[in-house]
């Protein structure tokens, strides 16, 4: 009578609803087994070598996670894994130069980067002589960048003031964003040519000098700033601007005396930030600071050395001719060395300036 | 009113220097331009017999588009595959750190690159060009014998993508980043796998995005100077051969390691070749920005 329909539960657990799913420590244990593999493979052949290791074992991990998924968990998860290994393997290779590049500036680089190299010049230096260092071009770097900052900050900053407070929707401002944008993408020799051109103007064809230079860095060096500080800007809230207009205070001294003061840490950073990315400039400043051996402080006059031309030139002079007491080595180690003080200095500002981001950045509730 | 006028200045001026560097440029390119073909050949000791100044901007500009592209293709799919990875496949809270790595590539000076690329990437990378140009050969551009040591525009292109990659990986991160939450949670919620819904959610919506950071990239690795110049062994034809060296030059480098010893009308004919690099950095550019700010009116997630 009272028959209990029984649901057919044997059809509903069938297979086709749930596909088996591998257990999640099964990538690590696949990929190191194809790392043995291929390495194993390698030491029975008698040569051993770790990046082809490392590449031939990651694509036989591609092709065994994907034929095992495809069989435990089905087509479309295979591909899913198959994405995943893509993603990190391209990290993994966008690290390697990184890294490589890190590791031989110190290797090479921390052998003559001392005192000496860093308070001598090059002046009276040559062939394979154990001698020289970058003091000229170190204060060559320092003040030409110097003289960059002093133009294009103000410059920078105010544009960024019109583009925020003054005219946000208006067409020039829109046109000033544009532009300041397709600025950054100016080649840098383009910069230096154009410094050139205009120097050429004053002081006849042929001028080599500091403030050169300079100008060629601030044309770079001048949508940076605006773009920082732009942001920055960006980020005061306007209820202070309100507050202060409310008072009756001018919009002129609102500026100035609460959204200035609110993003001074980010203008700061945002300055650090520039200075970071021109200071490694090569191109414009070789064509218009020009080579020297000594010391040079005079941004007007005369030939001044920077630190990256000093790589560039120590670079190609090459090999010094064999000798008694020379090293055959010796430019391409001051090169290294050079190379290695350029980092520091950019590494510190961008640490310095990340530092103050961190500490002075407003509270926004976000 | 002094301080907005002054403000407004110094928005004038950028667009002043701006127009500037084209006006000087053009001005003191203006004396190559006008000279005719046998006086320039015969008073600039570089340019052959004969040839006009088109003949010798021709090659370069090819060069330089040549390693550009090289970059660009290396380059664009690593740069899109590591965005992706910060933004959607790496943990939480190490993607920050991932993206500031990312960032240090772009920190380093263009010259050691070129130290780094001439020093220590062209003795890794020849065994590989070797077995290319004996394996591959039968393809023209990897036609050999590969050059040793590689002084060839491939070594140049490779340097270049390192150095693009982070302005390409960042512009693209911002993009998939503002993915709308809801369409990437909708195509989660239907049983999507990650991967299906940034194939069907976050890469249809940052197309343009994509686009345009490879533009700002191509737009970097047209103008590079000191990589190329350390790298390349110069040579002015147009050539396609990536693994054989003296075939190409590009603008940049030209200029850099001609105009120390140049004087008269040959720095006039750099400064020419440098306008003709400046107008196409320019249009790629400003396409590039064109395809970000349109893109940005019309997209609900700002």
């Amino acid at each position: 009578m009272a028959t209990v329909q029984t649901p057919p539960s044997v059809e509903l657990s069938s297979p086709g609803l749930t596909r088996g799913k591998l257990p999640r420590y099964a990538p690590v244990v696949l990929l190191v087994l194809s790392f043995a593999a291929v390495g194993g493979l390698f030491a029975a052949l008698g040569s051993f070598s770790v990046p082809l290791t490392v590449f031939l074992g990651i694509i036989l991990y591609a092709v065994v996670i994907l034929v095992v998924t495809t069989f435990v968990e089905g087509a479309r998860a295979a591909r899913d894994r198959l994405a995943t290994t893509l993603m990190y393997s391209a990290f993994g290779l966008a690290v390697v130069p990184l890294v490589s590049l890190l590791w031989t500036v110190l290797e090479n680089g921390l052998e003559r980067f001392n005192g000496y190299f860093l308070t001598t010049t090059m002046r009276g230096v040559f062939g394979g002589m154990d001698a020289g260092g970058a003091y000229h071009a170190i204060m060559g770097t320092l003040e030409i960048t110097a003289f960059a900052t002093v133009i294009s900050v103000p410059i920078g900053m105010l544009t960024a003031i019109y583009l925020v407070e003054y005219g946000p929707k208006s067409k020039l401002g829109r046109g000033i964003t544009f532009f300041v944008d397709v600025m950054t993408g100016i080649p840098s020799i383009v910069a230096g040519l154009f410094a050139y051109a205009l120097f050429v103007l004053f002081f006849g064809p042929g001028v080599r000098m500091g403030a050169a230079g300079s100008v060629a860095l601030a044309v770079l060096m001048i949508p940076v700033v605006v773009r920082a500080s732009e942001e920055m800007l960006k980020l005061v809230p306007n209820e202070l601007r309100e507050a202060a207009y409310a008072l009756g205070v001018p919009k002129w001294l609102t500026i100035v005396k609460v959204v200035l003061r609110t993003a001074a840490a980010g203008l700061v950073t945002g300055v650090m930030l520039a200075i970071a990315r021109v200071i490694g400039e090569t191109a414009p400043l070789l064509i218009v600071a020009g080579v020297v051996d000594s010391a040079n402080f005079d941004l007007f006059e005369g030939r001044m050395m920077t630190l990256p031309v000093f790589v560039y030139g120590q670079y190609t002079q090459g090999l010094a001719p064999p000798g008694p007491d020379s090293i055959i080595t010796i430019n391409y180690d001051r090169a290294w060395a050079a190379a290695l003080t350029l980092i520091l200095i950019v590494m510190v500002l961008n640490l310095i300036a990340r530092i103050i981001a961190r500490i002075f950045s407003p509270k926004t509730g976000r | 009113m002094i301080f907005s006028g002054a403000a407004k200045g110094a928005g004038v001026l950028i667009l002043a220097i701006l127009a500037a560097v084209a006006i000087f440029l053009l001005v003191n390119a203006w004396p190559a331009i006008s000279t005719p073909t046998d006086e320039l050949s015969e008073s600039v000791h570089w340019i052959k017999e004969g040839d006009s100044l088109l003949d010798y901007v021709g090659p370069l500009v090819f060069g330089t588009v040549l390693a550009a592209l090289i970059a660009l293709i290396i380059a664009t799919p690593v740069a899109i595959a590591v965005a992706l990875f910060i933004s959607h496949y790496a943990p939480r809270k190490l993607a920050q750190i991932f993206g500031y790595v990312i960032d240090l590539l772009a920190a380093i000076p263009s010259v050691v690159y070129g130290l780094w690329g001439a020093l220590w990437l062209m003795p890794q990378m020849f065994p590989v060009f070797e077995w290319l140009s004996e394996y591959l050969g039968f393809i023209p551009i990897f036609q050999g014998p590969a050059a040793s040591p590689p002084r060839t525009i491939l070594t140049a292109g490779i340097v270049l993508a390192v150095m693009i990659l982070p302005i390409i990986t960042a512009v693209s991160r911002e993009v998939f980043l503002q993915t709308p939450t809801l369409h990437r949670e909708a195509a989660l919620a239907l049983g999507a796998t990650r991967w299906e819904m940034i194939r069907m959610a976050v890469l249809p919506f940052g197309r343009s995005g994509i686009i345009s950071a490879a533009m700002l990239g191509l737009g970097r690795a047209l103008g590079e100077t000191m990589a190329v110049a350390m790298v390349l062994s110069p040579g002015f034809v147009y050539s396609f051969f990536i693994l054989q060296a003296g075939q190409q030059q590009n603008i940049a480098a030209n200029i850099a390691l001609k105009f120390p010893e140049s004087s008269g009308l040959g720095v006039n004919v750099l400064i020419f070749t440098g306008l003709v690099l400046f107008a196409i950095t320019l249009l790629v550019n400003m396409i590039a920005r064109w395809i970000v700010s349109r893109r940005a009116e019309f997209s609900g997630a700002n």
